[in-house]
């Protein structure tokens, strides 16, 4: 007999988070993450270049309608340029928000027949989009040649607001995950919440645009420093510090209250799914 | 020693409201939770009482130890809780009440191939399947080879599973999980799929697992699989623990509660409403009857070698003395494997008779293998085929230890008595 104990016991309430269990299955996180890359592109003719091709064309119509015909101007680079270091981001933001919420109900077989750490179904969805994001940024260095635009050392931040991005895609995509086990509202209401978001997200727009006493409640938005602080690293463009750290404070925020409420009602899902 | 596995009062309650309520929207659940306390004002009796009928208990205070090296049978009918047993042990719901005290790594396996994907090559759902069930990946590469030999798919391991044939698909899912290597190993009926000869193959590896000094938990209908493979058993009856004890006893005692169950009348079979029927006289025969041992009725289903009694109520519109019933017994192939008719029987009443008859077929060892047999049965008066019902029955017989050695007979159509001895060689000195 080996020393593993285990005691199962109704839970009531919030629980901790079991660190210890999550290291023991994390072979299992890469096998999720690799699982979606390998479905993702199946069977489709383009396969991994779609992962450029979404944000590209949105570049392109972006920068025709609002750069163009509307006039709006970047905040020094091109408007492509601009445009793209902050629709990879988004996009990466989006789309790991929708599947991610989307996991649970995916997962149904999963989630009734087998134990493992259930964050991992969600986790995996964001963690798989983590390649193309790596795709748009590779198309990203081929623009700034393309436009001789110089890379800074600001690039060494990158990280932080890559990490940035994972925490809020993942913390949102948690709770609205878990909330979709009982409420499948979830699936209509993300579309919209997504499509606002880019809105109010100065991605098309820079954020000098928003008067200075509103650009702080923007920071409450956690993708607005990341795509300020995507322009910042890659792009050497100027950003306030205290805008994009409240928005990394508040996507380190999101991301443990994800685990929390994920936590709280993991329980049930099997018995409602 | 203590036990590996500690099952103290567990009990799972569910609510059937919340299982109605699932698939409410989120404006309904906001609309129930702020009419909530208006309707507990008006709070009738009415009120009240359903929502006691809502809930149900699942299990109810079951209790038991599992040993380190004991191989545990679950057995119980439908419902019964046998699997929410299983999904609480496994860890994937929560028990309402008790505990379970887990002592040795565990693997649970309550359905064949879970996360397997469709798009993915055979190669690639070994490994995801693996991972799901709780392998290293190291120990999937070890054992990779072993996998797909006994899963006989060398030829189509790049080929995406949504191509396999089901067999294939359920043998490579079987070969993954029966390769893990847990020190508790919870199964549920997964034997139930797949052919026959690869049933016996997963039941022979079982039988190597639980020799391998594993714990295991095993849920089955196959009361054969039951009583070889275990060494305890445990019945479950509406959700509390009925009996335990050695598996052919737990076994026993199921067979019985099964037979016993005097509110069942699935082996009474009213013919007189069967439109599909060739009556050259009109719709004669009006009931079957189906009994076994001790006239105990047959319920799920007949073991090898088991007595079937059969009563067949007709009626007959005319004096007469020339009138047989005959009973043909058919496989799933749709051949007839045996022919049971009234003129064969030596001593049969003579006489003439009229009105409500019933006529009984006493088979005092049914031996034919493992399977579905399908009933045609048909009464002549004089030369004519006065009434005839093809299909009119299904019997099932399940597996059992018909020779008595603990091995349960495969291949072939039926069983007989038989016997094998050595005699000396002729040249031998």
């Amino acid at each position: 007999m080996s020393s593993f104990e285990l005691t199962i016991r109704p839970r009531k309430g919030w629980q901790p988070v079991d660190w210890k269990e999550i290291f023991l299955y994390r072979e299992l996180l890469a096998f999720l993450m690799w699982r979606d890359i390998k479905i993702r592109y199946r069977q489709t003719l383009l396969g991994g270049l779609w992962a450029v091709l979404q944000p590209l064309i949105a570049m392109l119509i972006f920068t025709f309608v609002f750069n163009r015909l509307a006039g709006v101007k970047s905040d020094g680079p091109p408007y492509p340029l601009f445009a793209f270091a902050g629709l990879a981001p988004w996009t990466f933001f989006s789309t790991a928000l929708s599947q991610s919420s989307n996991s649970l109900v995916a997962n149904q077989q999963l989630v009734s027949k087998v134990y493992f750490p259930r964050v991992f179904i969600p986790l995996g969805a964001v963690g798989a989009l983590l390649l193309d994001m790596a795709f748009s940024m590779g198309l990203l260095f081929v623009l700034m040649l393309h436009y001789h635009w110089p890379i800074s050392m600001h690039v060494l931040w990158l990280p932080v607001f890559v990490l940035a991005a994972v925490l809020s895609a993942s913390g949102l995509g948690m709770i609205l995950s878990s909330l979709n086990v009982s409420f499948r509202d979830v699936k209509y209401a993300v579309p919209f919440l997504i499509q606002m978001g880019l809105f109010l997200t100065p991605v098309i727009y820079p954020i000098h645009y928003i008067p200075e006493r509103w650009q702080m409640l923007m920071g409450l938005n956690p993708m607005t420093g990341v795509v300020l602080g995507f322009r910042y690293s890659l792009l050497g463009s100027t950003a306030s510090w205290t805008v994009m750290g409240v928005s990394l404070g508040v996507s380190f925020a999101l991301f443990v209250l994800g685990l929390l409420v994920f936590r709280r009602m993991e329980r049930r899902f099997a018995d409602i799914i | 020693m203590r036990p590996i596995l500690e099952i103290k009062h567990l009990s799972k309650e569910y609510r059937l409201g919340r299982a109605f309520h699932r698939t409410e929207n989120f404006r309904e659940f906001l609309k129930r939770k702020l009419t909530a306390p208006v309707r507990a004002l008006r709070g009738s009796q009415a009120a009240e009482e359903r929502i006691k009928e809502e809930r149900f208990w699942a299990l109810r205070d079951v209790s038991f130890d599992v040993a380190e090296g004991d191989v545990v049978g679950i057995i119980g009918r439908n419902g019964a809780g046998k699997s929410t047993l299983l999904k609480i042990i496994s860890r994937i719901t929560d028990p309402t009440e008790g505990a379970v005290l887990v002592r040795g790594r565990m693997a649970s396996l309550l359905e064949v191939g879970t996360g397997f994907h469709p798009e993915l090559t055979g190669r690639e759902n070994i490994f995801l399947n693996g991972a799901i069930l709780g392998m290293r990946k190291a120990e999937i590469v070890s054992k990779f080879d072993e996998i797909v030999t006994f899963a006989e798919v060398e030829k189509f391991l790049d080929t995406p599973v949504k191509h396999y044939s089901s067999g294939m698909y359920v043998r490579l899912a079987f070969a993954v999980a029966a390769h893990l290597n847990p020190e508790i190993l919870i199964v549920d009926e997964v034997l139930a799929v797949g052919d026959v000869a690869f049933q016996k193959k997963c039941l022979g590896k079982m039988n190597e697992v639980s020799r391998g000094g594993r714990t295991v938990l095993f849920v089955s209908h196959n009361m054969a699989a039951i009583e070889n493979l275990c060494k305890h058993g445990v019945v479950l009856e509406h959700g509390k623990l009925a009996f335990q004890g050695t598996s052919k006893e737990a076994v026993h005692h199921y067979l019985n509660s099964l037979s016993g169950a005097q509110d069942s009348t699935g082996h009474i079979l009213d013919l007189s409403d069967v439109s599909d029927r060739r009556s050259m006289v009109g719709p004669l025969l009006k009931r079957l009857e189906f009994y076994t041992d001790r006239d105990r009725p047959v319920i799920e289903g007949l073991q090898i070698g088991a007595r079937l009694k059969i009563r067949v109520h007709f009626d007959l519109p005319n004096p007469t003395s020339s009138f047989n019933i005959g009973l043909g017994f058919n496989n799933v192939f749709g051949q007839r494997i045996f022919t049971a008719h009234s003129q064969f029987e030596p001593n049969r009443a003579s006489g003439e008779r009229v009105g409500p008859q019933v006529f009984v077929c006493d088979i005092p060892s049914l031996t034919f293998m493992p399977g579905e047999y399908t009933l045609r049965l048909w009464l002549d008066i004089g030369n004519t085929e006065a009434d005839l019902i093809n299909d009119v029955a299904r019997v099932t017989v399940i597996e059992s230890d018909y020779y008595g050695t603990g091995k349960v007979p495969w291949n072939g159509t039926f069983v007989l008595k038989h016997h094998w001895y050595i005699e000396q060689a002729a040249d031998a000195k």
